[in-house]
């Protein structure tokens, strides 16, 4: 019996051991390189399988009016900062115009009217963060691939990248500054859409005013608010950290479909 | 499966044998599992934390309402941590809700040594997540494969008729009450209550795991609408998620205690060397 009690001790300490080495060792691993080039590899897996089974431009599910979250969650920046943000809203955005320039043939400057008039797109779809809450909305804009059609792509262009007017960290690199990108598959699905209005209401500070991407395959974070500049690139990675977006040069996925 | 080794030691009473239990699929299977497991729950746990309530339904944020909710109150003189259940508020400071970091009484849902990594950081619990989450499912696919197309599931998993009698049930429960374990012959095999534990954990609980992550993703609510339709929304799967894995943890308990209650040497040798030592009457001379 004490044999027997002996042995259970043994098994129980060195579980526990075996346990607190393996959670210490863990801390030790996340800041391993190769580690952490080991569990990006998933990353690479999830984007090849979705893109196969999203190969036909499968849209997001739309929801009902009925469907509609009676509060939409404000993330991230509730509004932006800068003096020049200010003078903008202030001016109710008529002097605001978004820029749509690098591998394109004809750089565009668009103002808020001159967006309106193009066709526009609706669409009521969920929002996820990459928290875990989700919130559903109504989504007016320009499909995004229509503003590129119009610009016309150069033959290298491989991304598009949304430059913000809110800074999420004070730098003075200004890396702080949130930024995304997508490629064309995303770019030209047709409910990515630059939205302009939010439960058939002109969009609040809050929600990204006066223009903000919709990529409805991925999470929120990758649908950039208050959206500046429109840039074509056939690379990211002289931008910042090299990653793609602000939350992206900070650890999170660049494919956001999972 | 059948190949008896003479025990070296074999004494009397019984004479012990060595059978072949568990094969080489199965052993490596369950090992490989038991990491993944290991780290989807504790990455799982982080991912949790950075949202820690529970909504049903297809959407649900802070202001929307939540049947579970892990937090911590500005109390009265201190903070306290606390676990909403509906309108149930249970005190939980010092473990859920409110816990120590680095000596410091900090809000957090789970406690540091509950989640991958200890400190609060989302995206690398995502990646420790996603990255086990894809290994699970290859282990998952070749034991599937082996346990339909190699036979284990019907040789080793399926009750036979008379197993599933509500007397042979009785008693068997009884004799798990009692921590009376099968000997002989009879430990051959996976007791009834093992068979349909075990069918309940492959069949249910761990697709279930696989099918409520994925109804989360944005991307393959697209490719498979009928997921969200399956479980009710995004927000109901992730809450079925967490009520999966809740009963993933719970089998796990019950399971190693099992293991050390019925012989945790045996049941152990058994599940590495695939060798498992049972008793034999000695023929009659």
């Amino acid at each position: 019996m004490t044999n027997l009690l002996t042995r259970r001790r043994f098994l129980a300490s060195g579980a526990l051991g075996a346990g607190a080495l393996a959670l210490g060792g863990c801390d030790a691993l996340e800041q391993n390189a190769d580690v952490d080039a080991v569990l990006r590899s998933a990353e690479t897996l999830t984007m090849g399988v979705q893109r196969l089974l999203l190969r036909n431009g499968t849209l997001a599910r739309e929801f009902t009016p009925a469907d509609i979250s009676p509060t939409f969650r404000i993330n991230g920046t509730q509004a932006p900062d800068s003096e020049e943000y200010a003078a903008l809203r202030d001016g109710g955005f008529a002097g605001w115009k978004l820029k749509v320039d690098g591998l394109v043939n004809r750089p565009l400057e668009l103002s808020l009217a001159d967006i309106k008039k193009l066709p526009s797109r609706s669409q009521i779809t969920r929002h996820d963060c990459v928290e875990g809450w989700s919130a559903i909305g109504k989504w007016t804009g320009v499909p995004l691939g229509l503003v590129l059609q119009t610009a016309g792509l150069k033959p290298n262009a491989r991304f598009v990248v949304f430059y913000c007017a809110d800074e999420l960290e004070k730098t003075f690199d200004g890396s702080g500054r949130y930024y995304e990108s997508i490629d064309m598959v995303d770019a030209f699905h047709p409910q990515t859409i630059l939205a302009y209005a939010m439960n058939d209401a002109d969009l609040t500070v809050g929600h990204g005013a006066p223009l903000r991407l919709r990529v409805e395959r991925q999470l929120g974070y990758k649908h950039a608010k208050y959206v500046m500049r429109i840039q074509v690139v056939d690379s990211f990675s002289s931008l910042w950290g090299g990653r793609g977006g602000y939350w992206e040069d900070r650890g999170y996925q660049w494919y956001a479909g999972i | 499966m059948n190949t008896v080794m003479r025990h070296p030691h074999a004494t009397s009473p019984g004479r012990a044998v060595l059978v072949q239990r568990h094969s080489i699929v199965v052993r490596l299977a369950h090992w490989l599992n038991v990491l993944c497991l290991g780290f989807l729950l504790l990455s799982g746990l982080q991912i949790f934390n950075a949202y820690p309530r529970l909504h049903w339904g297809q959407y649900g944020a802070d202001a929307d309402h939540a049947f579970l909710e892990i937090g911590a109150s500005a109390g009265n003189p201190q903070p306290q941590g606390y676990v909403k259940v509906g309108n149930f508020s249970f005190p939980t400071t010092g473990v859920l809700g409110l816990s120590r970091v680095d000596g410091q009484s900090t809000p957090r849902a789970f406690p540091s040594w509950l989640t991958l990594p200890s400190y609060q950081d989302l995206a690398a619990g995502r990646r420790w997540h996603f990255f086990f989450a894809w290994l699970f499912v290859f282990n998952g696919l070749v034991y599937l494969a082996y346990g339909l197309l190699g036979g284990h599931f019907r040789r080793d998993l399926a009750p036979d008729r008379n197993e599933l009698e509500p007397r042979h049930l009785w008693r068997e429960v009884v004799d798990h009450i009692r921590l009376r374990f099968p000997s002989g012959e009879e430990a051959r095999r996976y007791n009834t209550l093992q068979k349909l534990t075990y069918i309940v954990v492959i069949a249910v609980l761990l697709p279930m795991m696989l099918l409520t992550g994925l109804t989360m993703s944005p991307g393959m609510d697209a490719a498979f609408p009928f997921l969200l339709d399956v479980f009710g929304g995004r927000q109901s799967a992730r809450s079925l998620h967490f009520i999966s894995a809740s009963l993933l943890v719970l089998f796990l308990i019950v399971h190693v205690a099992m293991v050390i209650l019925s012989g945790p040497w045996n049941n152990m040798r058994s599940m590495i060397t695939g060798r498992y030592a049972i008793r034999q009457k000695e023929p009659d001379a």
